[in-house]
C-alpha cells in the first residue's frame, strides 16, 4: 500500500509505572483521513498510550512526531493547541452549564473583556451544525441525553483546528441510532482529512467504520493491520493471545425451576417504572432487555431498595418483605452491581482490599471489624478467582482499568454470598476477555443455585446467559419470554417494537 | 508515612528556628516534680487545639466541616464553671458539660445527616447561637472558680507530666482505636469518598455522621474544660474564639483533604503542633505584636505550599513541563508500508 506521510507517528514508546511496565516499545502511526482502531483488552495499554500522546503522562522512552516534527506535550492543553483533541469515555462536561458554555469553555469569544454571548451561541450552533445537530445551545447540558452530551464533547474537541481526533470509547453508552449518527460524523471528519483514533470494545463497529487498526497486548505492540484483511476471529485471537472458544448458550434448560426466590407483585415507582410483576427462581438467570431508558435500571434499583417503591409487594421465598433501603435488601441476601461504577460503586480513594470488603463490613457495622487475616484471605481468594490485575490489593482502586474495577465490585458482592445477584451492565466498557470471564461466572453462580438478574444492552449476551428474558419498553415490563430455541435477537427486537401486543 | 514527611519537616524547621533564637529551647528539666521546658509548653498549650483538631479530622473526612467547635469550647467551660460555682462538685460539672457538648454535636449531625443541611450552614447556626448560649450560662459575666480538682484538668500535673497532655494522649489512643482497630475509619472514609456508593454498599451513613459530629463536639467540650480550668474562669465571649479555624488549618496541614475521604490522625496532631509552635515562635523571635497575625499567615501559606506536589514540581524541578522539542531528528520520515 502506498501510504501518505503519517500525520502522527509514535515510535518505541515506553512508560513505566511503579511496579508495572505499562507500555513497552509501542509504535503507532496515524494517516491523514483515516479511522484507526486502537484495539486491546483492558490493561493492554490503550489508555496509557492515549494519555502519553495527549500529554497527561510524560514519555519515558520513545519519540512522538507530529507532521514529521518531534513533539512532547507537557499537558493536554498543549496537545490540543497542537491539534490533537480527545473525547474521553466518561463524558467530562459540566452538566449544569449550557451547551454553548460547555463547547467553548475557556475559549469564550470576548468583547472588551466581557463574554460575547451572542457570538458564543452562534459559534456553538455552527460547530454543532458540523455534526448535523440542531440543539438549543442555551439549554443546560443536563437536559440532553448521554448520547447528545457525547456529541457536544466532540463538538468541543473540534473547535480547535484538530488534526487528530481521539475517541476513547465514545459509543459505550449510545444506542444503535446514535452510533449511526456518530459514524456519519466520523466519516465526514475523515473526508476533511482528520485522522481519527477510535477506541471501542464493539467489534462490529470496528469493522463498520475503521480502515486500519493497531493491536496492543500487555503493553506490547502486536501489530498494525488493515481492517479489511483481518478477520474477526483473528482479531480476537490477537487481542487475547489465545483462541477464543466458541461461546454458545451458557445456560441450561429453560423453565425447569421449582423454587421461586423473589416475587415482585405490582412493584412500581411513579415516574420511573410502571408497576410490574416478576418472579425470579433459585438458580435462574433472568435477563432484562430493552432500549436505553426503558426502565431496566429502575427495576433493579427497586429490587435492591436503592429507590423507594411507590407501591406493590415483594416476597422472598413466599415471605412478604420490605425492601426500603439497600441495607434491608442486603439482609435478604440481595446484591446489586450498579451500572455506573464511578458514581454508584467504587470508593476511589480506598484500596482494592477496602473496596472489596466494604459491603461485608457494612453489614457488620463499625464496631465489629472484619479481622485482617480474614480480609486478606477473602480478598486474596477473589483477586485470584476473578483474576484481578494487578494482583496487589493494597493499591488504590482508581489505578485499575475499567474491567478490573468491575471485577472488584463483583468481588465485593460475591463475598456476601448473595441469593439474588443483580448485575446492571456488568460488561459495559470492558474487553472481550474480561467479558467472557464475567459471563462464565454468571453461568457458574446460577449453576450453584444463585439467582441472577442480568441487565445488558447487548442482546446476544442476554440471550447467551438467561433462562428467561423480561422485555421492557417505555418504562413498562411488556413481556416475559422463556429462552428456548425459538427465542432469537430478532424476536426480542420485534417484541420491543410491537410493544408486546403480538 | 510518606505523606507525613513534609508536615514533619515543617515542624522540625520551626523548632530549629526557635533553637537559634532561644539556645535553651530544647532543654527539658524536672522542677518541683514537674517536667519543664519550651517543648513541654508547646504540648501543654497546644493540647486544646490538638483535641479540637482530632474531632475536626473525622468530620472533614466525612466530607463535612464543623464551625461550631469554638462555641462548644465556650459552652462547656461556662457550664462547668457555673456548676462548680453553685457547689455541685467537679465530677458532676465535668460530666454535665461534656454531656451537653455531645448533645449539641449530635444536633449538628442530625441537621447534616437527617435534615440534609449543608455542613457549613448547619454548624454555622450553632457557631453563632452557641456564643449566645455560653453568655446566657455565664449571665454575661466572667465566672471565676477556685477549685483545685478542676484546676487539675488544664493546669495540673500527673507523674510529672502536664495533665492536659495525658488527656490528649488518651483521646488520641481512643480515636485511633475506634478508627483503625475497629472499622469506623474505613466507613468514614467511604462515606466521605463517595456517599451514594457507600449507601448502595449498605453503609448506614446517617448514624456514622451523627456519631462523628458528636465526637467532634465531645473533643471540643474537653478542650473547653481544659481552657477554662487553666485560667480558673469561664469567658463566654472569648474562650475558644477562632479555634475552629486553627483546627481546620491543622487538619489540612496534616494532609487530610477538605473534600473528604482519606484522613490522617498523625498528620493532624503534627499540624496542630505546627500551629502551636508557630505561636510560640512569634513570642520567642520577638515579632512585633501588631504584625503577628500577618507573620502567622505567611508561615502557614509557606507550609501549605511546600506540601503541594504541584507547587514543588513547578519550583524545584520544573517537571511536567518538559523541554521544548529538540531539533535532533530532522531526517525525513521513512515512509513504510
Amino acid at each position: 500500500m502506498d501510504a501518505p506521510a503519517p500525520v502522527l507517528r509514535m515510535s518505541g514508546i515506553g512508560k513505566q509505572f511503579p511496579g508495572v511496565r505499562a507500555l513497552d516499545r509501542v509504535d503507532l502511526r496515524l494517516l491523514p483521513g483515516e479511522v484507526h482502531a486502537l484495539m486491546g483488552e483492558n490493561g493492554a495499554g490503550k489508555s496509557t498510550l492515549i494519555k502519553v500522546l495527549t500529554g497527561v503522562h510524560s514519555v519515558d522512552e520513545g519519540a512522538i512526531e507530529l507532521d514529521g516534527r518531534p513533539v512532547a506535550f507537557g499537558s493536554p492543553l498543549e496537545a490540543r493547541q497542537a491539534g490533537i483533541s480527545t473525547v474521553y469515555q466518561e463524558v467530562n462536561l459540566c452538566t449544569n452549564l449550557s451547551v454553548a458554555e460547555n463547547i467553548l469553555i475557556g475559549r469564550e469569544p470576548r468583547r472588551f473583556g466581557r463574554i460575547d454571548w451572542k457570538r458564543m451561541r452562534a459559534r456553538a450552533r455552527d460547530l454543532l451544525a458540523r455534526l448535523e445537530l440542531d440543539l438549543d445551545v442555551s439549554a443546560p447540558l443536563s437536559s440532553y441525553s448521554l448520547a447528545i452530551q457525547q456529541m457536544v464533547a466532540i463538538a468541543r474537541a473540534l473547535d480547535v483546528e484538530a488534526r487528530v481526533l481521539i475517541l476513547d470509547e465514545p459509543t459505550s453508552s449510545l444506542d444503535a441510532d446514535e452510533v449511526g449518527q456518530l459514524f456519519r460524523v466520523m466519516r465526514r471528519l475523515k473526508d476533511e482529512g482528520i485522522a481519527i483514533l477510535f477506541v471501542t470494545h464493539f467489534l462490529d463497529q470496528v469493522y463498520e467504520i475503521t480502515d486500519r487498526m493497531t493491536i496492543l497486548r500487555n503493553g506490547r505492540l502486536v501489530g498494525e493491520y488493515l481492517t479489511s484483511e483481518l478477520s474477526q476471529v483473528e482479531l480476537v485471537a490477537k487481542m487475547i493471545g489465545q483462541e477464543l472458544e466458541a461461546l454458545d448458550k451458557l445456560h441450561g434448560e429453560a423453565g425447569s425451576f421449582a423454587e421461586p426466590l423473589v416475587e415482585a407483585r405490582g412493584l412500581g415507582r411513579p415516574g420511573a417504572i410502571d408497576p410490574f410483576t416478576l418472579t425470579i427462581h433459585e438458580g435462574q438467570v433472568v435477563g432484562l432487555a430493552g432500549l436505553l431508558g426503558s426502565g431496566r435500571t429502575e427495576v433493579a434499583r427497586l429490587l435492591f431498595g436503592a429507590d423507594h417503591a411507590g407501591g406493590g409487594q415483594v416476597a422472598i421465598k413466599g415471605e412478604p418483605v420490605s425492601l426500603r433501603t439497600p441495607r434491608a435488601a442486603m439482609n435478604h441476601k440481595i446484591a446489586f452491581c450498579s451500572e455506573n461504577r464511578k458514581r454508584d460503586g467504587l470508593i476511589e480513594d480506598l484500596t482494592v482490599r477496602e473496596n472489596i470488603i466494604l459491603a461485608l463490613q457494612a453489614t457488620r457495622g463499625w464496631a465489629r471489624p472484619v479481622p485482617r487475616e480474614q480480609q486478606d484471605e477473602l480478598v486474596g481468594k477473589y483477586v485470584k478467582a476473578l483474576r484481578i490485575s494487578p494482583p496487589d490489593p493494597e493499591i488504590p482502586v482508581r489505578n485499575l482499568s475499567g474491567g478490573n474495577q468491575q471485577k472488584v465490585l463483583l468481588a465485593r458482592w460475591l463475598i456476601l454470598e448473595p441469593r439474588l445477584l443483580i448485575l446492571d451492565e456488568p460488561t459495559r466498557g470492558i474487553d472481550v476477555g474480561a467479558k467472557t470471564e464475567i459471563q462464565r461466572l454468571v453461568a457458574e453462580l446460577s449453576g450453584g443455585g444463585v439467582a441472577v438478574l442480568f441487565i445488558s444492552a447487548e442482546l446476544e449476551e442476554v440471550l447467551r446467559l438467561s433462562h428467561k428474558v423480561a422485555v421492557l419498553r417505555d418504562r413498562r415490563l411488556i413481556a416475559e419470554l422463556p429462552n428456548d430455541d425459538d427465542l432469537t435477537k430478532d424476536v426480542i427486537m420485534e417484541t420491543i417494537a410491537s410493544g408486546g401486543r403480538t | 508515612m510518606r505523606r507525613l514527611l513534609w508536615p514533619i519537616l515543617a515542624l522540625a524547621l520551626l523548632l530549629l528556628v526557635n533553637l537559634i533564637f532561644t539556645p535553651g529551647f530544647f532543654s527539658i528539666q524536672l522542677r518541683e516534680g514537674h517536667l519543664y521546658g519550651s517543648l513541654i509548653d508547646i504540648l501543654r498549650f497546644g493540647a486544646p487545639l490538638i483535641l479540637v483538631s482530632l474531632g475536626m479530622t473525622l468530620v472533614i473526612a466525612t466530607g463535612g466541616i464543623d464551625l461550631s467547635v469554638g462555641s462548644i469550647v465556650a459552652i462547656a467551660g461556662a457550664l462547668a464553671c457555673l456548676l462548680i460555682d453553685q457547689e455541685q462538685g467537679v465530677l458532676v460539672a465535668v460530666v454535665l458539660a461534656l454531656g451537653l457538648s455531645m448533645l449539641l454535636g449530635a444536633w449538628n449531625g442530625f441537621l447534616v445527616a437527617a435534615v440534609g443541611i449543608q455542613p457549613i450552614i448547619a454548624t454555622l447556626i450553632l457557631m453563632v447561637a452557641g456564643r449566645g448560649l455560653a453568655q446566657l450560662i455565664t449571665g454575661g459575666q466572667i465566672i471565676t472558680v477556685n477549685e483545685p480538682g478542676y484546676k487539675l484538668i488544664g493546669g495540673g500535673y500527673l507523674l510529672t507530666v502536664p495533665f492536659g497532655v495525658l488527656i490528649v494522649l488518651a483521646v488520641l489512643a481512643i480515636t485511633a482505636f475506634l478508627t483503625r482497630r475497629l472499622a469506623l475509619g474505613v466507613l468514614i472514609e467511604s462515606v466521605g469518598g463517595n456517599a451514594e456508593a457507600s449507601r448502595l454498599a449498605g453503609i448506614r451513613s446517617r448514624g456514622i455522621i451523627i456519631m462523628v459530629y458528636a465526637f467532634a463536639a465531645l473533643c471540643a467540650g474537653v478542650a473547653g474544660l481544659m481552657i477554662s480550668s487553666n485560667v480558673s474562669s469561664a469567658d463566654g465571649n472569648n474562650a475558644g474564639l477562632w479555634i475552629e479555624l486553627d483546627a481546620i488549618l491543622a487538619v489540612v496541614i496534616g494532609g487530610t483533604s477538605l473534600a473528604g475521604g482519606r484522613f490522617s490522625l498523625g498528620g493532624t496532631v503534627i499540624g496542630a503542633l505546627i500551629i502551636q509552635t508557630l505561636t510560640t515562635t512569634i513570642y520567642s523571635v520577638g515579632v512585633p505584636p501588631e504584625t503577628t497575625l500577618l507573620f502567622k499567615a505567611l508561615v502557614v501559606t509557606a507550609v501549605c505550599l511546600i506540601q503541594s506536589q504541584a507547587f514543588r514540581d513547578k519550583v524545584f524541578h520544573r517537571r511536567g513541563r518538559p523541554a521544548p522539542p529538540r531539533p535532533v531528528a530532522e531526517e525525513k520520515v521513512r515512509v513504510s508500508t
